[in-house]
């Protein structure tokens, strides 16, 4: 085993961490409340460090002398903008947030119309795609749901068989969303244990 | 006190489980995976890439490993090093991208120590793992344009993601790329169910590293998963059943 003193660094941490959650304790909540902090302060410096790899690789891209990428440029250059207004300005000036957030959310919003579009197209392609009763089940789902939440079918209200049934079909996915995060709960606890274990050390570079 | 209490012990049994199915060689032999389709065609990806001397990307997702949904990002880290492992002496290595910072330095760390223990450090390049955007539109498109220059016959998106996947998947698509794909979001998974060449539907995510031949730990983990999930069957049927008949 490669470097075992961090991974012993990483599991006394993590039984800490665990410990201080389940069971409250004087002696070990500011422990676990420290190491929290740092985890934090941590993440922030890795964010930093990735950014400034991504700057890196995207001047590398555009001043490569073969496959030039001038998309590159485009965000350099957005990116020294908001870093330099920022800075002058600070991230709690109104003007700097405004500025942002007109780019932004518009940008944002345009390509949520985008993906509405593309899922419509991926869901009519599915049938080439996947052949079987699956496809079959997820369109049809597809089409009633679209159709429940329409509107179209709001005078069911008045008629207690149809009410009924809404609610019956509406409990559907409620019951399959529940059954798969059930699932994903599991599969999370003996992901972290693994961890814990130092069967997975993601650290160990 | 007494629900964390419980809590504690559930976990230390889990963690016991797991220990109990990895450490035991007559459990360990007699456990055999169900075929999965998904899995027999990435498999076969994977040696075609090696072969075409083509890359693989790989994407990790957007989760911060302060969020509850890091473990995707741990599969995905360990989708990561398997794939690496089994490709980095092709003329072209995988990379990685993800969309969060400390899942982009790990991703680095991964491949390195994957090219550590092969002995070939000196072919290392940390660019391969890359950040493409911070926030989850801009980490799938800054991955887009990777889709169609560095010549991907393979796209492997394990992790955290959202609807917005689908961006990529339909670019690998007019690529002609395979994609396979898990996530732990709800929304993506649909996204992905219509968009991708093979999807992993829920709990699926978790089986990734097993079915990838990992190591003995995967698999005990997989089988304390089933384990797991037959016992909350039981209670939640015992409870309804208790329920319905007024002891509950």
């Amino acid at each position: 085993m490669k470097s075992p003193v961090s991974t012993a660094i990483a599991i006394a941490a993590g039984v800490i961490v665990l410990l201080g959650y389940f069971v409250p304790n004087p002696y070990l909540t500011p422990i676990r409340s420290t190491l929290i902090d740092w985890a934090v302060i941590i993440s922030g410096i890795a964010g930093l460090i990735a950014i400034i790899n991504l700057v890196r690789i995207n001047w590398n891209k555009l001043s490569s002398t073969n496959n030039r990428d001038y998309y590159s440029a485009i965000l350099l250059v957005g990116f020294f903008l908001t870093l330099l207004a920022g800075l002058i300005l600070t991230p709690g000036n109104i003007g700097f947030q405004n500025i942002v957030t007109y780019i932004q959310v518009p940008v944002e919003a345009s390509l949520m119309g985008v993906l509405a579009i593309t899922l419509i197209y991926a869901s009519i392609r599915l049938f080439k795609r996947r052949k079987g009763w699956m496809a079959v089940v997820f369109m049809i789902s597809a089409v009633i749901f679209l159709v429940i939440l329409s509107g179209v079918l709001s005078f069911a209200g008045q008629v207690p068989l149809l009410k009924n049934l809404l609610a019956a079909i509406n409990m559907l996915p409620i019951a399959g969303a529940r059954g798969i995060l059930l699932g994903i709960a599991l599969g999370s606890l003996t992901t972290g244990l693994r961890v814990l274990l130092a069967a997975d050390r993601p650290y160990a570079g | 006190m007494t629900n964390g209490i419980i809590a504690l012990a559930l976990t230390l049994v889990t963690a016991g489980l797991i220990l109990f199915f990895a450490l035991v060689p007559s459990l360990r032999e007699s456990s055999s995976l169900r075929v999965i389709q998904a899995f027999e065609r990435l498999h076969k990806a994977v040696g075609h890439a090696v072969e075409q001397g083509s890359r693989l990307h790989i994407s990790l997702g957007k989760s911060s490993l302060l969020e509850p949904t890091n473990p995707s990002a741990l599969v995905g880290l360990t989708a990561l090093k398997q794939v690496s492992s089994l490709s980095h002496a092709s003329d072209r290595p995988p990379f990685a991208t993800s969309g969060n910072g400390g899942l982009t330095i790990l991703s680095q760390d991964t491949e390195r120590a994957v090219f550590r223990t092969s002995g070939a450090l000196e072919f290392y390049n940390p660019d391969r793992g890359r950040l493409t955007g911070p926030t989850p539109f801009s980490y799938i498109v800054g991955a887009m344009p990777l889709v169609d220059s560095e010549n991907i016959t393979a796209h492997i998106l394990v992790g955290n993601f959202g609807p917005e996947v689908i961006f990529l998947t339909e670019s690998a698509e007019t690529e002609s790329a395979f994609t396979f794909a898990a996530s732990d979001s709800l929304p993506a998974q649909a996204a992905l169910y219509a968009s991708a060449s093979e999807p992993l539907i829920g709990e699926e995510l978790f089986a990734i590293p097993a079915y990838l031949e990992s190591g003995h730990i995967y698999k005990a983990s997989l089988q304390t998963q089933d384990i797991l999930r037959w016992a909350v069957i039981a209670v939640m049927l015992g409870g309804a059943l208790l329920k319905l008949v007024g002891i509950l």
